[in-house]
């Protein structure tokens, strides 16, 4: 049996200090059954998945709360990789749900066309709450997972994440699902003020939500501005652009711990800004205007060993790790507009990618070699994607609104972006291929957003 | 002895030369001439209006604090209603062009009126570029103001810049009105 135990961590920022629930994911449990892959009756097609509603096993509200939610969310979950064909839920509701796992109506489910069928139940204990799941072959009866997780009921859509995770690497050869990722950015939502010059001015503060904008709650509080937030690669630390001291600077804040720094160690005449961490984590890339100028430089998470990688009397800004850590994508106005360029991680070797305007250049994990990045069109930005295997560019956005900030997610297969198509700036996703939008955010005005890199 | 000699003739030859040239013809530059009464039309004058008879006022010692009303003013009450002038920069721009120069030609006498202030020089974009990209530009325009100043004498100690790409954008607007405010290096008074 594992466990989702509930944790209270600290969220140190300059001003306050928050409590979070944390989410410690469950490490996957061995497995009772033999693994095998469900696939569709037609060859050639993705299999049929069905997610009933997990079954209460106590009569309480909040348990039966959770049963209802845990089989919306799965179903949501499995849906977002389309790796499997979801059968729409509102078409089963009159198959009775299952007395136990073990006696779960086959037939009904083949009547309607299931491949798989996902079933659950959900006690309450005295310390908490139990999810069971099975994976079951509709044709078959035999069951391609079987796990029990037991935690607090608090949450209970990361019962759902978490299975939904577990079934992608199991049933698509560990693939890893991003059910338990967070998409840190940038809002107003709270409407608080810091003093202006002619009027007050609204701020905007770091959140985190889930990869689908549940559970949205705020990780810095400070009367003043912080953007651009980018997540370490364990996800344990945001580092963003704060204006707390009257300028631009660098702070790290290990969200968990309560603890923050401010490695780039800025003043009045030394700002930093957008930094991003290397995909080991060891180092931050940034901008600064130490030496006169928005110029890239690295340095050591611990602000030691700074390098400046960019020598030009134009902009220099927003840069990007290549997956390997051993290039730099950034973007340059060195001839005459700004365009998205690669350089080697010590600078050289140089190299154009873009022919129009072009911003926010953000490299994909592997396995894909793409760089994504908002490029000037009509009136506003629309997202592409350039493809290093096929030196072709690929449209995401169609001009619909102003679309900025591409973040891919952890496994490449989704970005998150801003977009006024739905009023003022909100996030939202899209899969790589351009379909799929999903709208994440839509409270205050939201910018800047980046996909965590690993489960939490 | 000799030298001097030979100075005072040189001398007294000038103010010969000078005094010929004077009698030969009028100098190249007019007199000034008094300028016409203002009523000029009135032949008669007014009769003089009687002496006020009144006490001598004291005169303070020091100069009147009410005469600058910027040197008693607050920060904030400053900074509301800013001497220092905005300076505008074209689309994607960060270069100062000519009314900006202007601006900066008054903000910096300002500077040198009021030796203690020290000001920060915000840099703000329009909508239109990227969030990120703006950041950048904001910057290049704070400093492009604030290297000018330097170059007009003003201390750069006493000049700090911050960029806001478009975070804090004066006018709301989503059209070219709007854009053209929004394109600004703003002044702002932080200690004096």
């Amino acid at each position: 049996m594992t466990h989702i135990r509930p944790a209270a961590v600290a969220v140190f920022t300059a001003c306050a200090t928050l409590l979070l629930a944390a989410q410690a994911a469950p490490p996957p449990q061995q497995p009772t059954e033999v693994t095998f892959t469900i696939s569709s009756a037609t060859p050639g097609l993705p299999p049929k998945y069905a997610v009933p509603d997990f079954v209460a096993l106590t009569a309480d509200a909040e348990t039966q709360a959770a049963a209802r939610t845990i089989g919306e969310v799965l179903w949501a979950d499995l849906k977002f990789e389309q790796e499997f064909y979801m059968i729409a839920r509102d078409t089963y509701r009159t198959i009775p749900p299952a007395a136990s796992l073990d006696q779960v109506p086959l037939d009904r489910w083949r009547e309607l066309g299931a491949d798989a069928v996902v079933v659950g139940t959900v006690r309450k204990t005295g310390s908490g709450v139990v999810v069971q799941v099975r994976l079951v072959e509709a044709a078959s009866g035999r069951a391609a997972l079987s796990k029990e997780y037991s935690g607090s009921i608090a949450n209970p859509r990361l019962y759902a994440h978490t299975i939904s995770d577990e079934i992608h690497l199991t049933q698509r050869a560990g693939l890893k699902g991003v059910a338990r990722t967070k998409i840190a950015f940038t809002s107003d939502r709270d409407g608080e003020r810091m003093k202006g010059p002619v009027v007050d001015r609204g701020i905007s503060n770091i959140y985190m939500a889930d990869y689908d904008g549940a559970h949205p709650r705020r990780v810095t509080v400070t009367k003043s501005l912080d953007i651009t937030p980018a997540w370490s690669p364990d996800g344990r630390a945001i580092a963003y652009t704060s204006y707390r001291s009257g300028y631009q600077d660098i702070i790290v804040s290990y969200i968990y711990e309560g603890r923050m720094a401010k490695p780039a160690n800025g003043n009045a005449d030394r700002q930093n800004y957008l930094p991003v961490f290397s995909p080991d984590g060891s180092k931050i890339a940034f901008t600064s205007n130490r030496d006169g100028n928005p110029e890239i430089y690295v340095m050591n998470r611990d602000g030691s060993g700074i390098r400046r990688l960019t020598t030009n009397a134009a902009i220099d800004v927003t840069p990007t790790w290549s997956p390997t850590g051993n290039q730099i994508g950034f973007t340059s106005e060195r001839s005459g507009t700004p365009q998205i360029y690669i350089m080697n991680v010590d600078g050289s070797g140089v190299r154009r990618i873009t022919t129009e305007w072009s911003d926010r250049a953000t490299w994909s994990p592997a396995p894909y070699n793409e760089i994504a990045y908002a490029a000037r069109s009509g009136g506003g930005f629309d997202v592409k994607i350039w493809d290093f295997a096929t030196q072709s560019i690929r449209q995401i956005t169609n001009g619909i609104g102003s679309n900025e900030s591409p973040a891919f997610a952890p496994n490449g297969r989704h970005l998150a972006f801003t977009s006024t198509r739905a009023g003022k700036e909100q996030i939202f996703t899209i899969s790589r291929k351009g379909d799929d939008l999903r709208q994440v955010t839509r409270e205050g005005m939201n910018r800047y957003p980046n996909w965590s890199q690993s489960p939490q | 002895m000799q030298i001097r000699r030979i100075t005072s003739v040189i001398a007294l030859l000038i103010l010969i030369s000078a005094a010929g040239a004077c009698a030969k013809k009028k100098p190249p530059v007019a007199r000034p001439v008094a300028p016409p009464p203002a009523t000029a039309a009135t032949p008669t004058r007014p009769p003089a209006p009687p002496q006020p008879v009144a006490e001598p006022q004291p005169v303070p010692a020091e100069p009147v604090p009410a005469e600058d009303t910027l040197a008693s003013k607050d920060i904030d009450e400053i900074n509301r209603n800013s001497p220092f002038q905005p300076v505008f920069f074209g689309y994607d721009q960060a270069e100062v062009d000519e009314p900006g120069q202007q601006a900066l030609n008054v903000n910096a006498e300002l500077m040198k009126k009021y030796g203690t202030w020290i000001v920060t020089i915000e840099g703000h974009c329009d909508e239109r570029g990227t969030a990120e990209y703006n950041l950048a530009l904001g910057e290049r325009r704070a400093l492009a103001a604030r290297n000018y100043l330097v170059a007009l004498g003003i201390p750069a100690d006493r000049l700090r810049t911050v960029s806001y790409g478009k975070e804090f954008p004066f006018d709301p607007g989503h059209d070219e009105s709007a854009w053209s405010k929004n394109r600004r290096a703003h002044f702002v008074v932080t200690s004096k």
